[in-house]
């Protein structure tokens, strides 16, 4: 039991890389899988993640010169976790998310330039530029949307779990989805739902959980856990913070404590529950630790946590962490680190340069018509009283499709 | 299910109707999933959904925990994923913990998606009162969802609309609210077609033709509409006009029988405050101003909390009321 004052907020309990990592509740590791990996994938994870961390830099100043409207959160400190649980998936497994959503956007292959022209509400957005910051969707990569409401997500991810399943065991053929040929075997799916920690106390996310337990649906149920909820720390909000586990077994789920701050480690522990839920067509539930370097949203006072704290993650930045292992400890064949110093320094340049071409591309392209697009998308066939005049054209086509 | 002798004899009622849509659209489309609180072995709250489990299988007509939330949302999950759920709300009152699914999410995918993502399912939701039950359970709802973009809402009556609006809503690539008027679940037979066959969502019925007043309707209330027009005196010809889609609205058939009446009086069990007789009263003042002989007239529910059943007949529109209110029209 927490002291009652923490509860209460009346002082403020520092989280620390210690805290709030999990150690001595995780499972010990019996093998790495990331042993396996090439250099080059490793490298790659690299670039994505220093992608998003450019990406949200951008997005700030963008959002501070009034390019982007509406809200913005941004994912900066926690790219591990995108990137290391979507490299342990499928490309066509089905993912969902929360409204901190453009690292899950990228990492799963959206095209920056359709994701910052989403952020900067142009028709060359993932939605055309409707949808915005909380609303990131990618049908061909397989991502089913950002969404604004907390934890109301999740029974979806479930649902996306239960059409996986339905395919291989009942129809036993797989629906017409991107990249789905004719005469395609059904697979064997996990589908990601991704929440904060925020959204632990959530009803849906209970009677999501209570089905896919119920159902033994492959979802895995990640809790993206930054250790605040806005600015409610997670123990001020949460009971059983300690250890999320307990909430997994109450719904027969298997749960799992990570650490988010390593990449390859996050892989290693990561990538077997997702085999092992593939395989079984089980539900998991996993308590990934990690941390957000910005507040909740842009206008965030932060009274909730000192300066010290932020500082402290920073000193464990997965980012860097990922960069001095590949130019350390982690050897090629031929006996040198994987990733030399120079071909860094081309990556780095490389990806500013891809998000500077992202912005161009959003800042160029045009604002949606109102003829075309103020009335359309909202059924398939137009119906009276979605316009000021009956007959309206439909909009054009979304980019991505 | 297949018919039985008594309804090859006397006709099938609104429950069997349903029935016969859902079975053989479950026939004809593998991706139909049924899913709801007791829809599987008992049948559903109301047997609408009897003997699916037993001909389908549990993995097609699911059991689930009482749960809407986590029920309405995982059918949008299934939806997005190429199904064709049609989960099942017990009353319409249950449809308050799924709301935020239903709203916030099927409604909008289309949108938030800009065309990438949507949501084919069809919510059945037995609705409205008189079946001596408390409010939860005899509430009228449906112009909360016919003022949620994104959502088509469907009330049909009578068995031969149920079951070809049933099977148009199953195969309409949008979300739709299916509304089924509980108090004449099996108070009418009717012979309809063995064949499936489908009504396009969005068109209304004129019941009865006729010249002096136009009565429009929807729900259980058509029949009191109907009795009140029996009751009428023999000069009068009243037009009868059952909505059967709630949204989107077929203001035509509205329009035309005003123009040619230049009388309305609109019917439902609904509170009368925002309900959709306001709508309706505004598109006919809109379109119908200078041929309207008198004021139009709603008979409605109160705005008061449906009562408990002792007084439920008070509450909703009965034909004495509906009358009346033909009669001032009239006399206007």
């Amino acid at each position: 039991m927490p002291p009652r004052g923490v509860i209460l907020g009346l002082f403020m309990a520092q989280m620390t890389t210690d805290t709030h990592s999990g150690a001595g509740l995780r499972k010990a590791r019996t093998h790495r899988v990331s042993d396996a990996l090439p250099g080059e994938t490793l490298i790659g994870w690299l670039k994505d993640m220093l992608l998003i961390r450019e990406f949200e830099n951008r997005c700030a100043q963008a959002y501070q010169q009034a390019k982007i409207g509406g809200f913005c959160h941004l994912y900066t400190g926690q790219e591990a976790v995108a990137v290391g649980t979507i490299q342990s998936l499928e490309r066509d497994d089905p993912i969902v998310t929360a409204y901190r959503d453009h690292g899950h956007a990228l990492a799963r292959g959206m095209d920056p330039g359709a994701c910052m022209a989403e952020m900067f509400g142009k028709i060359t957005g993932c939605a055309k530029g409707k949808g915005g910051s909380m609303h990131m969707f990618d049908k061909p990569n397989w991502l089913f949307g950002g969404h604004g409401i907390v934890g109301a997500q999740t029974p979806l991810g479930t649902g996306l779990a239960f059409a996986a399943r339905y395919e291989w065991e009942v129809m036993g053929k797989p629906c017409p989805n991107p990249g789905v040929k004719p005469g395609d075997k059904p697979k064997k799916k996990v589908s990601l739902a991704y929440l904060g920690d925020g959204a632990l106390n959530q009803g849906a996310l209970h009677e999501a959980m209570n089905l896919a337990g119920l159902y033994s649906l492959p979802v895995i149920y990640v809790v993206e856990n930054n250790g605040y909820s806005m600015g409610t720390a997670i123990e001020r909000g949460t009971t059983m913070a300690h250890d999320l586990r307990k909430k997994a077994d109450a719904y027969g789920i298997r749960g799992e404590i990570i650490d988010g701050f390593d990449v390859i480690d996050l892989y290693d522990d990561f990538k077997p529950v997702v085999d092992w839920c593939r395989e079984n067509q089980r539900p998991a539930f996993v308590d990934l630790k990690t941390y957000r370097y910005l507040g909740h949203s842009m206008s965030d006072p932060q009274k909730y946590r000192t300066k010290e704290e932020v500082d402290q993650f920073k000193g464990k930045d997965s980012i860097d962490r990922l960069a001095s292992q590949l130019m350390g400890e982690r050897k090629g064949k031929d006996g040198k680190p994987i990733l030399s110093e120079t071909r860094f320094t081309e990556i780095q340049a490389e990806v500013k340069e891809a998000v500077r071409k992202a912005m161009d591309f959003a800042e160029e392209s045009p604002t949606p018509e109102v003829e075309a697009e103020l009335y359309s998308d909202v059924f398939i066939n137009p119906q009276p009283n979605l316009s000021p005049t009956r007959d309206y054209i439909h909009g054009v086509k979304n980019p991505l499709l | 299910m297949p018919r039985t002798d008594m309804m090859k004899e006397k006709g099938l009622t609104l429950v069997d109707a349903i029935n016969e849509a859902l079975y053989q659209e479950m026939e004809r489309d593998e991706r139909v999933v049924c899913l709801g609180e007791d829809v599987g072995l008992n049948g559903g709250v109301f047997r609408v959904t009897d003997g699916l489990q037993k001909r389908f299988g549990a993995d097609r007509v699911v059991d689930t925990p009482l749960a809407e939330s986590g029920i309405m949302g995982t059918a949008i999950g299934l939806a997005m994923g190429g199904m064709r759920p049609i989960p099942e709300i017990q009353f319409e009152g249950f449809l308050g913990p799924a709301y935020d699914q239903l709203t916030n999410h099927a409604a909008r995918y289309r949108t938030r998606s800009r065309g990438a993502i949507t949501v084919p399912m069809t919510v059945r939701v037995p609705v409205g009162g008189g079946i001596h039950a408390p409010e939860l359970h005899s509430d009228s709802p449906e112009s909360i969802y016919a003022h949620t973009p994104g959502l088509k809402v469907v009330m049909p009556c009578t068995p031969y609309d149920a079951k070809g609006l049933l099977l148009s809503a199953i195969r309409d690539p949008d979300p739709i609210v299916f509304f089924e008027p509980k108090r004449v679940y099996r108070s009418y037979r009717e012979q309809i077609p063995e064949e499936e066959y489908t009504i396009p969502i969005g068109q209304a019925k004129v019941v009865s033709e006729g010249t002096d007043i136009t009565v429009v309707s929807w729900g259980a209330s058509v029949f009191e509409c109907l009795a009140a027009l029996d009751k009428l005196p023999e000069d009068v010809s009243a037009e009868l006009i059952d909505l059967r889609t709630i949204y989107p609205i077929d203001q035509d058939t509205i329009i035309q029988s005003v123009l040619k009446t230049g009388r309305c009086v609109i019917v439902h069990e609904a509170p009368k405050t925002c309900g959709m007789g306001a709508e309706l009263s505004a598109i006919i003042q809109e379109h119908c101003f200078l041929h309207l002989k008198a004021p139009v007239q709603r008979v409605a529910g109160f705005d008061t909390v449906m009562p408990y059943y002792k007084l439920e007949l008070e509450y909703l529109p009965n034909a004495e009321r509906i009358g009346e209110a033909i009669v001032q029209t009239l006399s206007y």
